[in-house]
């Protein structure tokens, strides 16, 4: 038996897909950089600004995407966290809620997503109501899945220019390591 | 430093070991999975297993490996699997971690004699007292369809545990696929 059919190509299991992933830059660009994380590790919340730099440093030559990787039993707000984020990409703020919980790692119960929602100007009964009843739950866990299946064993895991990254993710290494494995131009 | 350095440095005493290798009966063994209750591999005995043997409760590695497969365990039930944590850590310490990382699934005291089991599956690092991060998935005739020993210090991750799980499910299909056939023909020789 082949599990659930999953709306990410096996092509793209590595690297953003279009149309499906949250992507920040170029679908296009000659680098990519997809994380799976966890909105309530506190690797991840290390990684958060790195990442922002590497995003500054190499502009519109670099698409970063990010998939959701929630350790639930560890992490008891991680679900409802990720559920928000999604809820506020159903209204087109994805990132914006994804910086937020980031830069608020301690503070992730449900009254806090309520406030960043309202402080976003979000429709806040929608959003709740969407992470209420885990209207994302279904796209959370096929993300999760496809990361086992490539191999993600931990958060943060990085994949650079479609390879797992298992080097550091300092600023200098993850910078190093996207420039060095950049497909060559013809 | 790494958890592969701080792992290294922790456990060199040990080359790698031979780990039994799929197609070998899965020696049984019973070992305590709480202090009062203990646990048989033959209890599994008609559903595939998947054998966790990892270096120590606590260390770092181990947590993220443990807490991965805890999230993981409804894809390998619903691939008709349970699965078991091994190390040669006591039923108590195992109470207490398993209860701090909210685990789902039993962590067996392979603790007296220490290792036994380890060394019944060529897993056991000698010099250093502890297991190898090692995994085995047995079928549900109790043998080892697959086996992966991974370097002491690094989180082998779930994606080969599901691929050899989704292997022997298609295997169970196939197999029922040609009893069914089979049956249909007795049947429709009787008839003649």
């Amino acid at each position: 038996m082949k599990t659930e059919t999953s709306s990410i190509p096996a092509s793209k299991l590595t690297v953003p897909a279009a149309g499906r992933d949250h992507i920040q830059g170029p679908i296009d660009a000659p680098m990519t950089l997809l994380e799976y994380g966890d909105y309530e590790c506190p690797f991840c919340g290390a990684a958060y600004p790195i990442v922002k730099a590497v995003q500054q440093s190499l502009g519109d030559d670099l698409c970063f995407a990010f998939r959701n990787f929630p350790l639930t039993n560890m992490h008891p707000h991680a679900e409802h966290a990720a559920e928000a984020a999604e809820a506020a990409g159903a209204q087109a703020r994805f990132w914006e809620m994804h910086d937020t919980l980031y830069e608020n790692q301690t503070a992730l119960d449900d009254k806090d997503l309520a406030r960043y929602a309202a402080e976003l100007g979000l429709d806040v009964p929608r959003l709740m109501s969407e992470v209420e009843t885990g209207n994302h739950r279904g796209r959370i866990r096929e993300d999760f899945m496809a990361g086992v299946r490539s191999g993600v064993n931990g958060t943060p895991t990085f994949f650079v220019n479609g390879v797992r990254h298992d080097a550091g993710y300092d600023y200098d290494v993850l910078i190093a390591a996207l420039l060095e494995t950049a497909p060559k131009h013809a | 430093m790494t958890n592969e350095t701080k792992y290294n440095q922790m456990y060199p005493r040990s080359g790698r070991s031979a780990a039994l290798s799929p197609g070998t009966t899965a020696p049984d063994f019973t070992l305590q999975s709480t202090p009062d209750q203990t646990v048989s591999l033959s209890d599994f005995r008609g559903q595939p297993i998947v054998l966790v043997f990892y270096p120590a409760d606590w260390s770092p590695v181990c947590g993220d490996q443990v807490t991965l497969y805890n999230e993981i365990l409804p894809e390998f039930q619903s691939l008709g699997a349970e699965l078991v944590g091994i190390s040669v850590d006591g039923a108590w310490c195992h109470a207490a971690f398993s209860r701090d990382r909210k685990l789902h699934f039993p962590l067996l005291a392979d603790f007296e004699p220490k290792g036994e089991v380890a060394r019944l599956y060529g897993v056991y690092r000698q010099g250093d007292g502890v297991s190898e991060r090692a995994l085995f998935v047995v079928d549900a005739e109790g043998n080892i369809h697959w086996s992966h020993v991974s370097p002491i210090g690094v989180n082998p991750g779930a994606a080969g545990i599901l691929a050899a799980l989704e292997d022997l499910q298609e295997k169970k299909q196939q197999n029922q696929g040609e009893q069914k056939k089979g049956e249909k023909q007795e049947k429709e020789e009787a008839v003649k």
